[in-house]
């Protein structure tokens, strides 16, 4: 599904990936932890494509297709989504018209016609329920005055209605109490299939208690320090950071 | 020749043009002659500083139209509020459409001025309010000067119009160049309501330059909400003067929507005159190419416990200038004035340019006054996150537009005015969204 070789991303002019390695096939969930500043949130803005960010050197492949080339746009159209760290306010366009209008305009992009309303508030409202949101709250503008869960719901909300064949969640337990974790973990689980794949960034281990990753990989300073199964999450919770750095640095 | 100087010598022919026994003579025969002392407006005058006219003023406009032109309804129809039943005052160059409009003298009068100012019945109206509330500038006196035709709005006592009224200036471009001087009244009685949507048309891209006059007075309780769309051709230029005068606890607001024409000034002046006010100005600006849009704003609190409430919001792109200057003045006597005023702006292009000027004098020492003025970019971040959800570069900046001007979008009161700008505005910037904001 998502290959990364060799990645190599910079912000303006600093090298923050450099040289990363990530296979993942369909059907799988990974972790990516790492002490802050390793460059987590940068490999998520990198694959979605985010302009600021440059691809130095390396290639970002999606289902074998390279996609460094294509615009944020045009990587969502092909089924790449992220989970914002810091989802933006939006005020008045609300969280329906919002993804009226995302929905509308992949299928544009694909050459499919408009979505008939009638399946747009069908399909809304069984994605809502999944993720326990109120019709309310589907009315209101987006991100505008949510709360952090909220944010965090609504995002996963987002992904629901776009089924992605990649979804990032960027430190998606940021600011959730341990219900609204629940909430979207669960709906996480439920969007996870055979055809599609996951990559969950997070700094702690408790999201991996409801999201059961298949591989744990250790960002550090740009690369892959170290993979393994999600014993390693477990062991990265109880020991900190400080012996992978003492094992690269030794 | 000077425009100004064929403006004050085509007076007299003017004024073989109207009844020289009508009350308004002594007023018209004043006004030129201020006309001729103070002339227009220039740079040099701390109110003009950054709109300059030269450029079109340089043109051989035609003063006074010739001949009654027609227009069929089909042709001009998008330019009005269509689906939405509502009075409707025409003109056609300058001259009233009768097959156009659609007037009344039932319960309310919603007419003509110049059958205002040459009818007895009307006298009273016109001796108590014509030229009244206008102060005595260049501009405002070349239009009174001249003034003969527009609209005139009364609205007794207690009466809430049925129906909005539409008011629309159509320029057809038969002339080359052609100056237009329409002259509103609008007096609306105690406890009274209305609604009033404003459009200047230009159907040509031959210049055209209106110096418009908007007299409005509120009385006692009354609630007038006026909507002016300026969404006109790109060598078209207009100068809206509109004074307002409210009396106490009456409501008035003005939203002005600028996304055309050629240099676009706003002279939009409050006059509170009794206690429990409420003035709204709202303004949304979105140009680009030269065009040049200012905003110039007076609320005058001159007595306590009232408010004012001033939100524009520009956007500008490429060569586009806009300005907003706002002033309040609170006298000391208007104890308890809540006065705010916003001024949003986000620049496209590093060529836009925005000159915003605050100016607040206040004289009374318990009072809640705020302004504030921000200039920006949209936001990188919030283009990215709406592009990762499958929405194109276009889009995503048109609803971020959308975002930034939302609120006020959100206080017009007539659904199918609302629309119809949402669309002007889509149209503008080239999307289509797909639903209704």
């Amino acid at each position: 599904m998502l290959e990364i070789k060799d990645l190599h991303a910079s912000v303006e002019g600093k090298e923050i990936l450099k040289g990363l390695n990530l296979n993942v096939k369909a059907g799988e969930v990974h972790a990516i932890m790492g002490p802050n500043g390793a460059g987590k949130s940068t490999l998520a803005n990198v694959v979605a494509g985010k302009e600021e960010y440059e691809v130095t050197d390396g290639n970002i492949l999606l289902e074998g297709e390279d996609i460094e080339e294509l615009a944020t746009e045009e990587r969502a159209h092909k089924g790449v989504f992220l989970s914002f760290q810091y989802p933006v306010e939006i005020p008045g366009v609300t969280v329906t018209n919002f993804m009226k209008t995302a929905i509308n305009e992949t299928r544009k992009a694909k050459g499919l016609e408009e979505m008939p309303a009638k399946d747009m508030l069908k399909k809304i409202r069984e994605k809502s329920e999944l993720l326990e949101i109120d019709r309310k709250f589907l009315s209101r503008s987006l991100n505008q005055g949510f709360s952090g869960g909220e944010k965090k719901r609504n995002e996963i909300f987002q992904m629901a209605m776009m089924e992605p064949k990649l979804a990032i969640l960027d430190e998606t337990d940021s600011g959730l109490d341990i219900d609204a974790l629940r909430i979207v973990a669960n709906g996480v689980n439920k969007l996870k299939n055979d055809d599609n794949a996951i990559v969950v960034i997070t700094h702690y281990q408790r999201l991996l208690d409801y999201i059961v990753p298949d591989f744990v990989h250790v960002l550090y300073d740009g690369k892959i320090v170290k993979s393994g199964t999600k014993e390693l999450a477990l062991e990265l919770e109880e020991k900190g950071y400080d012996w992978i750095k003492e094992e690269i640095n030794a | 020749m000077e425009l100004k100087d064929k403006l004050v010598s085509s007076f007299l022919a003017f004024e073989n043009t109207v009844d020289v026994d009508a009350p308004v003579h002594d007023i018209r025969s004043n006004a030129i002659k201020i006309f001729e002392e103070k002339g227009f407006p220039s740079k040099k005058e701390e109110a003009w500083k950054y709109t300059s006219l030269n450029s079109v003023l340089k043109h051989d406009y035609s003063i006074f139209p010739k001949e009654e032109n027609a227009l069929e309804f089909k042709d001009v129809k998008k330019y009005f509020i269509y689906d939405l039943d509502t009075y409707k005052i025409v003109f056609i160059d300058g001259k009233y459409s009768s097959h156009l409009s659609e007037t009344t003298h039932d319960k309310i009068d919603v007419c003509l001025m110049s059958s205002a100012l040459d009818h007895v019945k009307y006298k009273p109206v016109i001796e108590a309010y014509f030229n009244k509330i206008a102060p005595k500038d260049g501009l405002t006196s070349l239009n009174t000067a001249f003034s003969k035709e527009g609209a005139y709005i009364h609205i007794s006592k207690n009466i809430q119009a049925d129906k909005p009224i539409q008011i629309i200036h159509f320029s057809t471009g038969k002339e080359s160049a052609q100056m237009l001087q329409p002259r509103n009244l609008i007096v609306v009685g105690e406890n009274s309501h209305v609604q009033i949507i404003e459009r200047h048309q230009s159907l040509t891209d031959n210049p055209v330059l209106t110096n418009s006059v908007t007299e409005i007075y509120a009385d006692k309780s009354a609630f007038v909400d006026c909507y002016k769309i300026q969404n006109d051709n790109q060598n078209a230029s207009l100068i809206d003067n509109t004074f307002i005068e409210q009396h106490a606890k009456s409501v008035a607001s003005v939203h002005t929507f600028a996304f055309g024409g050629n240099i676009t000034r706003n002279n939009l002046n409050f006059y509170q005159k009794g206690e429990g006010i409420d003035s709204i100005l709202n303004g949304v600006t979105i140009i680009e190419g030269k065009q040049h849009v200012d905003h110039n704003t007076l609320v005058h609190h001159t007595e306590p416990n009232c408010e004012s409430h001033q939100d524009y919001k520009g956007i500008f792109d490429e060569k586009a200038t806009g300005v907003f200057n706002g002033k309040i003045i609170v006298n000391k006597e208007a104890q308890k004035t809540n006065a705010f005023q916003s001024n949003n702006n986000i620049l496209l292009s590093d060529k836009a340019t925005i000159n915003s000027k605050p100016q607040l004098e206040i004289f009374a020492d318990d009072v809640k006054c705020s302004h504030g003025c921000t200039i920006g970019q949209l936001d990188e971040n919030a283009l990215f996150y709406m592009k990762s959800r499958g929405i194109g570069e276009k889009e995503a900046r048109a609803l971020l537009m959308y975002a930034f001007a939302n609120n006020v979008l959100e206080s017009v009161k007539i659904p199918q005015l609302k629309t119809r700008i949402n669309k002007l505005i889509a149209n503008k910037l080239g999307v289509n969204i797909g639903f209704d904001l």
